[in-house]
């Protein structure tokens, strides 16, 4: 019951948490996808520099999340989705929106969201260092501790305030989302308009209002994806081109263009990379005494060392690309 | 001013700058950063055919470069007598043999539908045998490595000639370019880039962690060179002879590509890229022709990151940065003009003497902020200022490169529209 426990702690919660991270992520970036027609390299960035806009108004109000109860990050955290919001559109017309409208192609956008990518990193680097922080600035992080009822587990199920606050955010991110694709006026021309642009055009659709909301809960998503991840780990300024790949994978498998795929994706890659690097050995460790003499149980027994974690989005990717180009929900290959 | 005087004031400009930079720094420190930019030059051809002749988006070109940089080490390193005399090389070769194997059974299982099973069952075998055979080879690997890192420190290489090795560094970056090629090329361009950018990471995180083979953050040196080394040559004679041989190679892919670009071949590549629906319905085959060109690319980055970790005589896989060998490198193609290959020697040339200016240019400046914040402000500068200023560079970088796809998208040596009639006003070109 104990490994059962362990396995709980070690493969659900954190599947969940990273799932949740790269599912915002991967949204972002399949709307981008489906609106734009590109491939926004500028999204870890925009993460990072999301949960960075946190960091600062943690900085400066550092007693806000005590009155509710909350780590502070994490109340500042709609101030800091509608500030990077902000900043994606601006983002967009200064540097992608020239570019479009003369007509280039998309791979011309992917290079210049690049450059953002760069440009932004080292703004951050300038002002901020390479080194690591903790959003928990004046908080203690709250850790929780879960009896069983059972007589058997004696361990405790551990889940940490931000963990459980970035898989309730996620969950609501979802059902918002669903609701405002499926309900709001906005988000049905945005369905359109990634179904066929031309036609959602020429029926009236205004294509600019359509392209800033698409930054709007882009951003948004990207600020909110990072600050949570900030809140669980660290804030690390480099994890840009780390936390790309999943987030791509994510959306490739999911189908690009689709965003309850996107969110499938980033699940399913995030429990993949959890899975991956499990040590399995442990969960095998009660049937030690059947398997003695028939095979040895080494100490160690994980598909994918944790230095080599990366490469578990990639054969995913490669996986999916190879075998099923549309993704799970058929998204566009074009 | 026509394009040939604009050329050749480009030119002198270059010539004057590498002028001062012999004349301020010595021929020993003019030489090596000559030598070093001709590596560069030799990547950028690399990329620029596969960027301006097809409108591939490789965003890991590092991952080529250190693979190149890798198979010198491997192939020219002196053996490592540690390792060949003891049991190590037989214990490899079985862990080699189970690989085989593994593979071996994956593939047959994936062909169990020949014999009549159905495709879902296949499948799904197929995957439980390849994950099987993965943790035993992975698990029979482990202890090999192990001894081999607390025995000898890592296999060494085989002592063959330099430029052999680089030859094998351009022949497996290509066999790397293959593999992402297949999958990628014929599905959306983007694609390319994501799979291009994870795989320069997994081998960047391949050739750090795996010390049995490459002693990872513990770094190989010194290299062997093709040339007298400068201890037995001196520093300015030995690389002056690198200098030398490097420019012999940079002319050389130069004028070849060159004549290709001419051939029915390039203009076969450039119908491709600007319309690629109209080169289909000609009979071209357009993801085999993509293909060829990403390998050749790749082939040519290989063997330049080979020749400039030769040079450098020091292979340290942490050294590999996406900044240096990824997108320093995407400067220097789109300012010299994409599909144009005296635009890109000339984009790696000046870009780079540049790039390694601004490193005391910006200490200097933002030594000059501290002086002036603490003067006027009392401003108490933050203790990494100075890593922080390097850091700043890769504004500079993203900058520049979203600049000139604004405003100058075709370079500073266009690409020459030589026989073709004036583009209608519906060219989707970018």
């Amino acid at each position: 019951m104990n490994e059962i426990v362990f396995f709980v702690n070690k493969v659900v919660v954190a599947g969940l948490v990273t799932g949740s991270v790269y599912a915002m992520g991967a949204v972002g970036v399949t709307l981008v996808f489906a609106i734009l027609r590109f491939a926004h390299f500028a999204h870890g960035d925009l993460m990072t520099l999301g949960a960075f806009i946190a960091f600062v108004l943690t900085a400066a109000f550092p007693h806000a999340g005590a009155a509710v109860g909350l780590p502070t990050a994490f109340v500042m955290l709609p101030a800091a989705m509608a500030l990077t919001a902000l900043l994606a559109i601006w983002i967009d017309g200064r540097f992608y929106r020239p570019l479009r409208e003369r007509g280039a192609k998309p791979v011309v956008l992917v290079m210049a969201s690049v450059g953002v990518t760069l440009m932004i990193q080292g703004l951050l680097r300038l002002f901020a260092g390479t080194g690591t922080r903790s959003l928990f600035i004046d908080e203690r992080k709250d850790i929780f501790r879960l009896e069983l009822p059972f007589e058997l587990a004696r361990r405790k199920i551990v889940i940490t305030e931000p963990q459980v606050l970035v898989i309730l955010f996620a969950i609501a991110a979802a059902l918002g989302l669903h609701w405002f694709l499926t309900r709001t006026r906005t988000g049905k021309a945005m369905r359109a308009m990634s179904d066929n642009p031309d036609l959602a055009r020429l029926s009236g659709i205004d294509t600019r209002h359509v392209v800033r909301t698409t930054w709007i809960i882009a951003g948004g998503l990207a600020a909110a994806a990072g600050t949570l991840l900030s809140l669980d780990v660290a804030l690390k300024p480099d994890m840009s081109f780390n936390i790309l790949l999943p987030i791509f994978a994510a959306a490739i498998v999911g189908g690009v263009g689709q965003p309850y795929g996107a969110i499938a994706g980033g699940f399913l890659v995030g429990f993949a990379e959890v899975l991956s690097v499990f040590n399995w050995a442990i969960l095998l460790r009660p049937l030690r005494p059947y398997l003695e003499g028939i095979v040895d149980l080494p100490a160690r027994l994980a598909f994918v060392p944790t230095e080599y974690k990366l490469t578990v989005p990639f054969v995913i990717l490669v996986a999916v690309l190879v075998w099923r180009p549309t993704g799970i929900f058929r998204g566009k290959v074009i | 001013m026509t394009i040939h005087r604009r050329r050749i004031l480009l030119f002198a400009l270059l010539a004057a700058l590498y002028g001062a930079v012999f004349g301020l720094f010595g021929a020993a420190y003019g030489l090596r950063m000559s030598v070093e930019a001709l590596c560069y030059a030799l990547i950028a051809l690399g990329l620029t055919i596969q960027w301006g002749y097809a409108g591939l988006f490789n965003a890991g070109v590092m991952g080529f470069v250190a693979v190149g940089a890798f198979m010198t080490v491997l192939i020219s390193f002196p053996p490592n007598e540690a390792f060949w005399n003891s049991d190590m090389p037989a214990r490899l070769g079985q862990v080699a043999l189970y690989a085989a194997a593994g593979i071996g059974l994956t593939w047959a299982a994936s062909r169990l539908d020949g014999i009549g099973l159905p495709r879902r069952l296949r499948t799904l075998v197929t995957v439980m045998t390849g994950a099987a055979a993965w943790l035993v080879v992975s698990a029979t690997l482990d202890p090999v490595a192990r001894d081999i890192e607390r025995q000898a420190g890592f296999i060494g290489g085989l002592g063959l000639p330099v430029l052999l090795g680089w030859a094998a560094g351009g022949a497996a970056a290509g066999a790397v370019a293959w593999f992402v090629g297949r999958i990628c090329l014929g599905l959306r361009s983007d694609y390319l880039a994501i799979a291009t950018l994870g795989i320069a990471e997994i081998i960047k995180a391949l050739l750090k962690n795996a010390d049995w083979l490459t002693k990872g953050t513990l770094t190989v040196s010194p290299l062997p060179w093709p040339v007298p080394t400068p201890e037995q040559a001196g520093f300015v004679w030995a690389r002056a002879s690198y200098l030398a041989l490097m420019a012999a190679l940079v002319v050389v892919a130069w004028a070849l590509l060159e004549r290709a670009w001419r051939a029915p071949w390039g203009r076969m590549m450039r119908a491709i890229r600007d319309n690629e629906v109209a080169a289909a319905a000609m009979g071209k085959n357009v993801n085999r022709r993509r293909l060829e060109i990403f390998v050749l690319g790749s082939v040519l980055m290989g063997a330049g990151g080979a020749a400039l970790v030769t040079f450098t005589r020091i292979f340290d896989p942490a050294g590999f940065l996406p900044l240096n060998h990824t997108f320093l490198i995407w400067v220097m193609i789109i300012l010299g003009g994409a599909g144009s290959n005296l635009g890109a020697v000339f984009g790696a040339l000046f870009v780079y003497v540049v790039w390694v200016m601004s490193e005391p240019a910006a200490l200097l400046l933002f030594d000059a902020v501290r002086e002036a914040g603490r003067d006027w402000f009392g401003w108490h500068a933050p203790a990494d200022l100075d890593s922080r200023a390097l850091q700043a560079r890769v504004f500079v970088i993203g900058l520049t490169i979203t600049l000139v796809l604004r405003y100058a998208p075709a370079g500073l040596f266009p690409e020459r529209a030589s026989t073709r009639p004036p583009a209608p006003s519906g060219n989707r070109k970018g």
